[in-house]
């Protein structure tokens, strides 16, 4: 059996970023498998700028920015094997792999970066009724058919789900000529980036129907139309206000879902609200040397954001190879997401981890809110506070913390990552 | 001139043509759709029947009984997967017990005698997430899940290999006879024979019509279902019904073959042969009738819903043999639940029938019952795999990563006897795109591939023949 330091399952952002900072960190013995054609992952497809502005500074494309790792995989000689699947891990750290090379083949790792990235939310997963005819795509298969292939998926449109791919995929449409009739969000409020909303729709007079969501699906061979309804409170739609949309083309927005099946057959431990591993604050999953970065961990709105935690998973695997600042897993602080809060990342921190100066906390909120303060907060000792004018579930928030001030909270104490008000709701 | 057309490339006329084969004569099977299976066959429970719910002295109980003890052989034969999981009818009072007995008693008087009544504790033994208000259940060793298109298909390739012809969008628009000779009009032409067998499925009333036989009615009853993801495979061993009503069988919670739950279906009467579409009133009532069952059942491992139609005939029983009209027509219709069950059992029945209205049966030597056995990659062992992939490198690409299709097993689904000619048949053959992401990832590639193969381009791929198109044209 081939033994390497760290194999990294996945060749996207995410990996790369995280392969580049353990071969920078001392790992000589680092390989990435990909299992497309090609490293970047999704970005890819994604050509359409607005990357990198955090960490680079720049505005760049989705290709650019992927391009920007790739090179520093080249030029650190990172090998990577493509078009190469991961069938298996063990919690022995034994990772599985099959290609059109080497066949079926087994790596005895030291330590393994999961970064397989995420999968769409499909109708199916949505019990979107009606009939099941051709025209229905998730909106990054659709992004793959327009920007990949070449080819248009459809020339009359409706978008279910104002997710950012939706959004880019709506303006995308537009120029290539298709008509984007209007795009439904079943919340009160769009899960996209506001630089999206704006960019994507408002620029193309595309309407977003807030409250809105599809009831049915018409069509036997090809889509022939949607039926639009607006949603009450409860999200329940309004039989009264169903009303037939003619389309041939539905493109879902719905969501991602990290893909975690490999993680899940390991035995490790994942968190029903991100789907993702549970991960320690060095990026460390329930299984000792196994990490996990980007995607995979939780959906991300920002590259950027993936680089960095990745380069955080990259420098942990380094160290617990070279055995560096490995902690005893006994003496955890629970990270636990509190009022207004729907989940953090990472969930625990092990005391003894603490040999940085600062620790990010990254969450999302539960709800639109105003004129809140974000805090982390353990017992009544509230550690760090911030002001926010507005919060929006689709945007990640983060606080970071003093290590100083966590050293002093005792294992087995809950750090409490919450949203106080000053009385004014949303 | 055929001596026997098949009109129906369902389960029906699959077993059927698969029977006539081993016999020396010329044979055809046409459909109007794009592949087999495209009806009733391709969306139902996907059970055999152990056979006790039909009443005594019906075709439907005999064909049953007949046909779930035929389809181990045939699986064998057909390499379909099919696994024997018992089933269990759960009842919640114990006044239940009274309704058990019964279907008990029918069952021993159809042939099943192996049914036994099991009390809670044996139940919950059996079946951990078995609702706590479930107190007895009726347990049939011998029913079993199968699936249902991998069935027709396999059935009807190897009717194909032993000299049967098939000919899909294929669609008959008229009958005549004339001097011993049926005339077919259909899109693809004239086509005549001197035998018809009806085996059209919810259409088979229509075909009957085109002979001027007015004898019976199809009238389509509407089933909902869900699919959940595989991790929830395991969530029953069994197939888990609740007692039967007037409408079938009720709504039942099951393993499917592949690893995924099926539950389903809710039953409505409608009027449109076409009208496979899931609604939300019938998804949730599939939903709410199974957590009768299985409480904790969780939605959120859905991946994806359908509905399909039953073809019950207005007779209620099974409508098999000649045709009052003419004794050369051998209508095989109103074949709903156990229909699958008993298909193959069909198929010697119609063959009988067809024997004492004058066609002659002469054996046929070289009558293989074996297909072809095509090992998926993923169901190789590891050296297996290995070798495979040496030969031919498709055999390491996966296309299809929620269920590890390789570009090898697709490539072998559209060049097989009866090749995949959209991207829903090979679906359907592979179960490339039969995953939690749906074809998300694969679907583009799956496009691609069958281009390559039949020589189109991409804008004439089809999810599932006719306009199902899915792309347009080029972009700018």
């Amino acid at each position: 059996m081939k033994e390497v330091d760290l194999v990294v399952i996945g060749g996207g952002p995410a990996g790369m970023a995280a392969a580049v900072k353990a071969k920078e960190k001392g790992v000589q013995d680092v390989l990435i498998l990909e299992r497309e054609n090609s490293l970047g992952g999704i970005l890819n497809q994604c050509i359409h700028n607005g990357f990198g502005l955090h960490y680079f500074g720049e505005e760049l494309t989705g290709l650019e920015y992927a391009a920007r790792f790739i090179d520093k995989v080249h030029r650190m000689n990172i090998p990577y094997c493509l078009e190469t699947m991961v069938l298996n891990i063990g919690s022995d750290k034994t990772v599985t792999a099959v290609n059109s090379t080497e066949g079926v083949f087994t790596i005895k790792a030291k330590s393994i970066i999961l970064a397989m990235g995420c999968r769409e939310r499909t109708r199916g997963a949505l019990n979107i009724p009606g009939t099941r005819p051709s025209g229905i795509y998730t909106a990054g298969t659709a992004q793959k058919y327009v920007n990949i292939y070449g080819y248009m998926p459809g020339k009359s449109v409706v978008i279910l789900g104002s997710g950012d791919i939706g959004l880019i995929m709506a303006r995308r449409l537009t120029l290539e000529g298709a008509e984007v009739k209007m795009v439904c969000e079943l919340l009160p409020y769009s899960s996209g980036l506001t630089r999206n909303i704006v960019q994507c729709l408002d620029d193309y007079n595309i309407p977003l129907k807030l409250n809105h969501t599809v009831v049915a699906v018409h069509g036997k061979e090809r889509l022939e139309g949607v039926t639009v309804a607006e949603v009450d409170q409860n999200r329940k739609p309004i039989p009264e206000t169903a009303e037939f949309v003619p389309c041939d083309t539905l493109l879902l927005s719905v969501g991602l879902i990290p893909e975690n099946e490999l993680s899940r057959d390991a035995g490790i431990e994942l968190d029903p609200v991100t789907s993702g591993p549970v991960v320690d604050a060095r990026m460390e999953t329930s299984v000792e040397g196994i990490f996990a970065c980007g995607n995979v961990a939780h959906v991300h709105d920002l590259v950027d954001n993936v680089s960095n935690e990745s380069e955080l998973a990259g420098e942990s695997a380094a160290e617990y190879i070279l055995g560096i600042n490995v902690p005893d897993r006994s003496e955890t602080i629970v990270v636990k997401a509190g009022n207004g809060i729907r989940y953090t990342v990472p969930q625990l921190i092990r005391k003894q981890s603490l040999s940085r100066d600062t620790v990010k906390i990254f969450f999302r909120v539960a709800d639109v809110y105003r004129n809140v303060r974000l805090a982390a907060r353990c017992g009544n000792n509230i550690l760090v506070e911030r002001k926010r004018i507005k919060v929006t579930p689709g945007e990640m928030e983060t606080l970071e913390l003093k290590s100083q001030a966590l050293r002093e909270i005792n294992a087995g104490e809950e750090l409490v990552i919450e949203l106080r008000t000053d009385g004014e709701g949303h | 001139m055929y001596d026997v057309v098949v009109v129906g490339a369902g389960v029906t006329g699959a077993f059927i043509a698969r029977e006539l084969s081993k016999y020396r004569l010329s044979i055809l099977v046409i459909d109007k759709e794009s592949d087999v299976a495209m009806g009733t066959s391709k969306a139902n429970s996907a059970i055999v029947h152990a056979g006790y719910d039909a009443v005594p002295g019906t075709l439907k109980a005999l064909l049953n009984i007949r046909g779930n003890k035929m389809m181990k052989r045939i699986s064998e034969e057909l390499d379909v997967s099919f696994k024997m999981t018992g089933s269990l009818v759960v009842c919640f009072s114990k006044d239940g017990i009274f309704e058990l007995e019964e279907l008990k008693i029918r069952g021993f008087k159809n042939g099943v005698e192996d049914l036994e009544i099991i009390g809670a504790d044996r139940l919950r033994e059996m079946e951990p997430n078995i609702s706590p208000n479930a107190v007895v259940a009726l347990y049939a060793p011998s029913a079993g899940i199968i699936c249902p298109y991998e069935l027709t298909l396999h059935a009807m390739e190897n009717a194909v290999e032993n000299g049967a012809e098939l000919k899909l969008e294929c669609e008959l628009s008229g009958i005549s006879y004339d001097r011993e000779v049926f005339r077919l009009e259909t899109t693809k032409g004239v086509i005549e024979c001197r035998y018809l067998v009806n085996a059209a499925g919810l259409y088979s009333d229509t075909v009957a019509e085109m002979a001027g036989d007015h004898s019976f009615r199809i009238n389509p009853r509407k089933g909902e279902y869900v699919l959940l993801d595989k991790i929830y495979g395991s969530f029953v061993n069994r197939v888990i019904f609740q007692l039967p009503t007037d409408k079938g069988k009720g709504v039942l919670v099951t393993p499917t073959v592949d690893g995924n739950l099926l539950v389903g279906p809710n039953a409505e009467d409608i009027d449109d042969k076409t009208d496979t579409s899931t609604t939300s009133r019938g998804l949730s009532e599939v939903i709410n009738v199974a957590r009768l069952s299985v409480p904790s059942l969780d939605t959120r491992g859905i991946i994806t819903s359908f509905a399909g139609l039953r073809a019950t005939g207005s007779t209620g029983d099974f409508i098999i043999g000649p045709s009052p009209v003419n004794n050369k027509l051998i209508h095989a219709a109103g074949i709903e639940s156990p229909g699958l069950t008993a298909a193959p059992a069909i198929g010697e029945m119609v063959a009988d029938v067809l024997k004492k209205n004058g066609l002659k049966l002469e054996d046929k030597p070289d009558y293989c019952p074996y297909i072809e056995k095509y090992t998926p990659s993923r169901k190789m062992s590891e050296s297996q795999w290995n070798e495979a992939v040496k030969k031919d490198p498709a055999h390491g690409r996966i296309v299809c990563r929620c269920e590890k299709i390789t570009e090898a097993d697709i490539v072998a689904s559209i060049r097989r006897t009866i090749g995949a000619r959209n991207v829903d048949a090979v679906k359907r053959r592979t179960r490339a795109g039969m995953g939690r992401c749906q074809g998300g990832f694969c679907s583009p590639r799956v496009v691609e591939i069958l281009s390559k193969e039949l020589g189109i381009p991409f804008e004439e791929v089809t999810k599932s023949g006719g306009k199902s198109v899915f792309l347009l044209k080029k972009t700018k």
